[in-house]
Parts: structure tokens; sequence; C-alpha cells
């Protein structure tokens, strides 16, 4: 086995890779050579570090030194100066937040943050399932199949009090147990890697970044609830996690990690990759399971659930991304361990991205129940050029939006809705005092009414006409009965649409009229847009 | 991408191709229909119409799968498709601007596709790289954190 003394990083996150880390990986390799470094320093292409908005990103092993914005004309100063010579390049260790920032060990940035979703984005090379398993990869696994009795691991996962992360904070024990104690010849398990939520990219990041983590939990999944196949449904879009996956699940089929007789313990579990092609609504479970069967992905009346009838009408457990790549490290450290993160009621953490006006735009895992004011002000490092905060939208475009009065309110999956929002994917979409309330809601509207899968009137019809009616209140055309209409329509909607679709899209309305009703008057009343945002 | 092979013929036995790669299930109809849209740029009537009948699929629910998802197009596609979104992250940052300097450099409004089939205008639902938004996609390729300015010099790539 080849040593090496020291490691460059590069992270191949598709921001990253958008931003050029491609050719910053060859430009680094090929200096390495021409020197002579080539034995001795390895150039890895990793998961996705955080620090989205600074690609692309690198850092160098053992200093843990987190080089930004690296360009390919920057490769050979770097070469010289630091594997070389030993000597920091100070010019691109950033003057933002990681200024300064010389172990990527213990950054500020870091210091809030609690990775177990994350545990290996970044730091692993994800195309090589030796590096995943030096991690305790597949240890979690080996523990089930040699340790414990599929009832066993049903309830270390209702101990530790997971709930799906995916949006809806179903939990994933008493989701397994359904699956488990359904009497039938096949089941199976399917991971949701149709993530659509606008603002959540945290799924593609996870795939991209450790696709193992996820094939290992569907197949202790599958060993908990008895089923020998598992699909992960990816969207179209997600070309690299699609690669990614299917590297991993070649990969852990030529160790003997899936198929037949995993390890010899007589379990056998197969994963094979679902494409999507392209439709927000299938990220809802029913309607996902429409698309695998071939059909149009319009969700499927509720009872029964997918636990006992799902894909082919057997027992299927459906699990978020995020929601998987927990399993391991809860299966490995139990739920003692996994309790001691988060809040009481809401154990573990959350990985958040946050965009839209903040200083840090990227990717995060901090525990439950953390501050609103904490994630923009300390994390987030604030709101650019000064500007004053506005709103935040927690959950994505069907989330709530909230005001400065609610900055510390603690994000959960249960205090949230209590306010009328939701922790949903955790995205988190930031808005500075420049912007228009009336504007935005349009765009929200517009989504819904686009999405809207059409298979129930009160979703087909009511987004539509949700669009229409704040549509007309932005161009100056709004009535005052409008408003009143928008709280009918919705709480309508909230009531009787089939899915999580057509019952969610009201709630950036209502929370946007409960808190900046006055807005809405404005456009109404005086005809006038306080922002100079829209065109009356 | 590949163009629309000449006779009737050829495109009938690549179809056959793809539904012998993924077996003749009506499960495997959008794993087919991804397939040949890949093939073709678009999925033609007589495609849609073989493989309805190779699948034992009703023609009105083949046509119902490739009029639901944004991915698949009935009509032809110019060579290169960009997609770009203007959800909530994405507009927060100016979506519009980047909107009105597409349609402007292309010549066409969203949805259309230049006479000279090169590119075709589409809205996209989000790419999930808000963290650089805005955002688009030309076929495989994403692109993030835009001005109007960097249009004209990605859109000359493709030219």
């Amino acid at each position: 086995m080849q040593f090496y003394r020291s490691h460059v990083l590069v992270c191949g996150g598709t921001p990253c890779v958008l931003e050029g880390c491609k050719a910053v990986r060859d430009a680094l390799i090929g200096e390495l050579k021409r020197v002579g470094l080539d034995e001795e320093i390895r150039v890895v292409e990793t998961g996705c570090l955080g620090p989205c908005d600074l690609g692309p990103v690198i850092v160098v092993y053992p200093e843990g030194t987190l080089y930004e914005k690296v360009q390919v004309r920057d490769v050979p100063q770097i070469v010289e100066e630091h594997l070389l010579k030993g000597r920091i390049v100070r010019r691109l260790t950033g003057e933002g937040r990681l200024a300064g920032i010389v172990s990527y060990k213990e950054p500020t940035y870091l210091e809030t943050q609690e990775r177990i979703v994350l545990r290996n984005c970044g730091i692993i090379d994800p195309s090589s399932i030796e590096e995943y398993i030096a991690r305790d990869g597949y240890k979690a696994l080996v523990k089930c199949l040699t340790e414990m009795e599929p009832c066993d691991v049903v309830e270390v996962v209702k101990q530790s009090g997971l709930v799906g992360r995916g949006g809806a904070a179903f939990p994933t024990g008493l989701k397994w147990s359904f699956t488990a104690n359904a009497d039938a010849d096949e089941k199976f398990i399917i991971c949701n890697a149709d993530e659509g939520e606008p603002g959540t990219f945290k799924d593609r990041l996870i795939l991209e970044g450790d696709p193992h983590s996820i094939l290992e939990a569907m197949a202790i999944a599958g060993y908990a609830v008895g089923a020998k196949r598992g699909f992960v449904y990816i969207r179209g879009e997600y070309v690299l996690s699609i690669e990614q996956i299917g590297k991993g699940i070649e990969q852990a089929k030529a160790l003997g990690l899936l198929g037949e007789d995993i390890l010899g313990s007589g379990f056998s579990f197969d994963v094979e990759i679902r494409k999507g092609a392209g439709a927000y609504v299938c990220g809802e479970e029913t309607a996902l399971i429409e698309s695998m069967e071939g059909g149009r992905g319009e969700p499927r009346v509720k009872p029964p659930y997918p636990g006992t009838h799902g894909f082919l009408g057997k027992p299927t457990v459906v699990n978020n991304v995020e929601t998987l790549a927990n399993i391991p490290p809860i299966i490995l450290n139990g739920p003692v361990w996994y309790r001691g993160f988060g809040t009481s009621k809401c154990p573990g953490t959350k990985v958040f991205t946050m965009t839209g006006d903040i200083n840090n735009k990227g990717l995060i895992e901090v525990p439950m129940g953390i501050t609103l004011r904490k994630i923009i002000y300390e994390i987030g490092g604030g709101i650019p050029e000064g500007r004053g905060f506005k709103m935040a939208q927690t959950g994505g475009t069907s989330g709530g939006c909230l005001p400065r009065e609610m900055l510390d309110v603690p994000m959960d999956y249960f205090t949230l809705p209590e306010m009328g929002s939701a922790l949903g994917s955790g995205a988190l979409l930031i808005m500075d005092d420049s912007h228009c309330i009336v504007d935005i809601a349009e765009s929200f509207m517009r989504f819904f009414a686009r999405e809207s899968c059409g298979k129930c009137v009160p979703c087909r019809e009511g987004t539509a006409r949700l669009h229409d009616i704040v549509k007309n209140i932005a161009h100056g055309n709004g009535t005052e009965k409008d408003l009143e209409v928008l709280k009918d329509l919705s709480h309508a909607m909230e009531k009787t649409s089939l899915c999580g679709l057509g019952q969610s899209a009201p709630i950036p309305i209502m929370t946007m009229l409960k808190y900046f009703g006055d807005e809405f008057e404005a456009h109404i009343k005086d005809k006038l847009c306080p922002t100079g945002t829209c065109r009356l | 991408m590949d163009v629309m092979p000449a006779s009737v013929d050829s495109s009938a036995s690549i179809i056959r191709e793809i539904i012998a790669r993924h077996g003749e299930s009506k499960h495997e109809l959008i794993a087919v229909l991804h397939d040949v849209e890949k093939a073709f740029g678009y999925l033609p009537e007589n495609a849609l119409i073989q493989v309805a009948s190779s699948l034992d699929v009703p023609l009105s629910k083949v046509y119902g799968v490739a009029t639901f998802y944004t991915l698949f197009s009935t009509e032809p596609m110019g060579e290169h498709v960009i997609r770009v979104c203007e959800n909530a992250p994405c507009h927060l940052l100016g979506a519009n601007s980047l909107i009105e300097a597409l349609t402007k450099e292309l010549g066409i409004p969203v949805g259309g596709t230049t006479s000279c089939g090169k590119f075709t205008l589409k809205h996209t639902s989000c790419l999930g790289v808000c963290g650089v938004a805005p955002a688009m996609m030309i076929d495989d390729e994403v692109y993030g954190n835009l001005t109007p300015d960097d249009i004209p010099v990605i859109l000359e790539k493709y030219r």
C-alpha cells in the first residue's frame, strides 16, 4: 500500500464542479508530477466541504489548510510554496469567514456544527469504498448481520427518536415496524432521492459525497424489515449523484457487501437506480411509487400507506437520503448516544442548505433546536452589504416565512409547526429588506401552479387561483376582498388536498399574510410597492 | 445529441434495441422513454406508438406519461436544451434579468426553439445548486453564480 506525506482534497461537489474544480484537480496532478512530488502527495476528489459559494475549495492535509476560490493559475504557487516549501499561501486562505483558518479541523465556522450525516463529506474520496470502510463504513451492517436480530434493529431505530428528514417528520423506527410486521412474499426499500424542494440541495451533496452511507443504510433497513431489493429513486437532473451511487453499487457488490448472501450471513440485498424524469410531486412517496411503476407521478389516496401497500402493492419502506445517512452511526453508537444531540423531543442533527441574502451560502449540519438567529448570524455570517433581515423561509417553498421577531425560535420538527411554519427539508431562504413580499409570494405560487400534478381539484384549481390572485395584487389590480379569498382558499386546500403538495402550498401565503399583511394592503389600497420592486 | 435517423425502419430498430435492454415490462416505461428521448432528442409520435404496443400499455397512458414529466418532450427540441431556474432562491438573486438576457440573446421566448434548431429555452424545476444561484443547465452541464453578462459568453461555446 502506498503512503503519502500529504493529501490535497479537492471538493468535487456540484457547486465546485461548476466553478471549475476538475481543471484545478488536473492542474494539481500535472504540477505535482512536473516537480516530482506525485509519489509523495496524493490529490483526492472529495464530496462537499460546505462553503458552496467559495468554490473551488481545496484542503491540504495533514495541516488542514483550506484554500478558497482556487483557480488553475494559483496551482503552481500552491505546489511551489506550500507543498514543496511548507509555507501557507495566505493570499488564498480567504478574506471572509475562512480567513486565518489554517486548520479545517477546527475552524470557527465548524464550531457550532455537528457532523453525523455529513461525517464523511469532504473527508473521503466518494469513489473509494476502501476510504468509506476505513471510516467505519459497513461496520454497522456487519454488526446487524452478526450480532442483532432484525427486530432489534427496528427497536434501536425506534429508541433513537429519528424522524424522517424529507420533511414529514414521521418516526423512522415506527415506519420500519409497519413493513417488518407485514406478511408478504416480497418487500422493498426505496431511498427517496427525488430532491425537488426549491432551495434544498443536501441530498444531492450527500449522494455525491458519501454514497456508501446510503447503500449501507438501505441494506440495514432491508435486513430489519425483511426486504431483499432496494431502489434509489434519483432525479434525472442529478447527473453526478446518479454516477456516484452507480459506482458505489458496483463496488459494494464486488466486495460482497451487496448482493447474494452478504458476508456469508444468508442475507441477500440488491440495490438498483431508478431515474426520475422531472416532477416535483414525485418527492411525495406514493407519487414516487407510481412513477417507479411507470406511470404519471400522481399521489395515491392514503391509507393504505406504502409501509404495507407500496411498490407493486407490496410492503415498502420509503426513506429520505438524509434519514438513511443517520442509520449507520445510530446502529454503531446506540440510541442513547444519538439522543445526546438536539432536543429531547427531536433528537439528532439537521442538515440545512442556506441560500438567498446570506453571506455564507452552502451546506451545514447543526443540532436540532438551534435558533434561526444562530444559524444566520453565527454560521451564516449575517446579511450581505449591511442590509437588514426581513424574513427567512424555512423548509423550502412549501415552508412558512418567519419575520425578525421569530429569530429566536428553536429550529425543530415540532416547534416550527406551532408557529405556522415547517422545518421541512431543511432549506433556509434568507431575504433582506430590499425585497418585496408580494413579488416573492408570486414566485412561490407560480411554482405550485406549475408543479401541481392535477389529480385532485383543491390543489389543481387552488394553486392556479392563488397564483392569479397574488399576481393581480403584484400588478396593482388587487381588491380588499382578495385577502379574504386567499385565506378561505388556503384553508380549503390545507384541509382537502390529497397530498402534501396541495396541503402545504398555502403555508407560505398564510404566514406572509400573518406577518407582512401591511405590505399586501399597501399594494391593494395604496397601489404602492413599499420596496419599489413591483411595477404597479 | 443524436439526430433523428432518416428512415422509419432504423428508428424502429433503435427503439426495439432500447426496449430489449430494459425488458418488456410496463414498469420500465419511464426508463425506456428516457433512452428514446436521448436517442432522438424528443419523443416522436411513431416512437410512442411502438413503445405502447411493445410494453402492452395503452397509447393514451404512454402519452400521459410523456407529457407529465419535464425531462420529456413530444415536440422536436433544439440541439442544446437550456433549462433556466426561476424558483425562489434564484428569483431572489436575479433570475429575471437572466431570463431577459437569454430571451434577448436567443430571440425566442421561454418554451421556444431557435429557427436554426440550435437552442431550446425552457423553465426548469429547482436544479439543486441554490448555493450558487441563479443557475441554469445546458444539456447535462450546470452553470451557477450567473449574471446577464455571462450569457453571451456561455452561449458562444455551444454555437
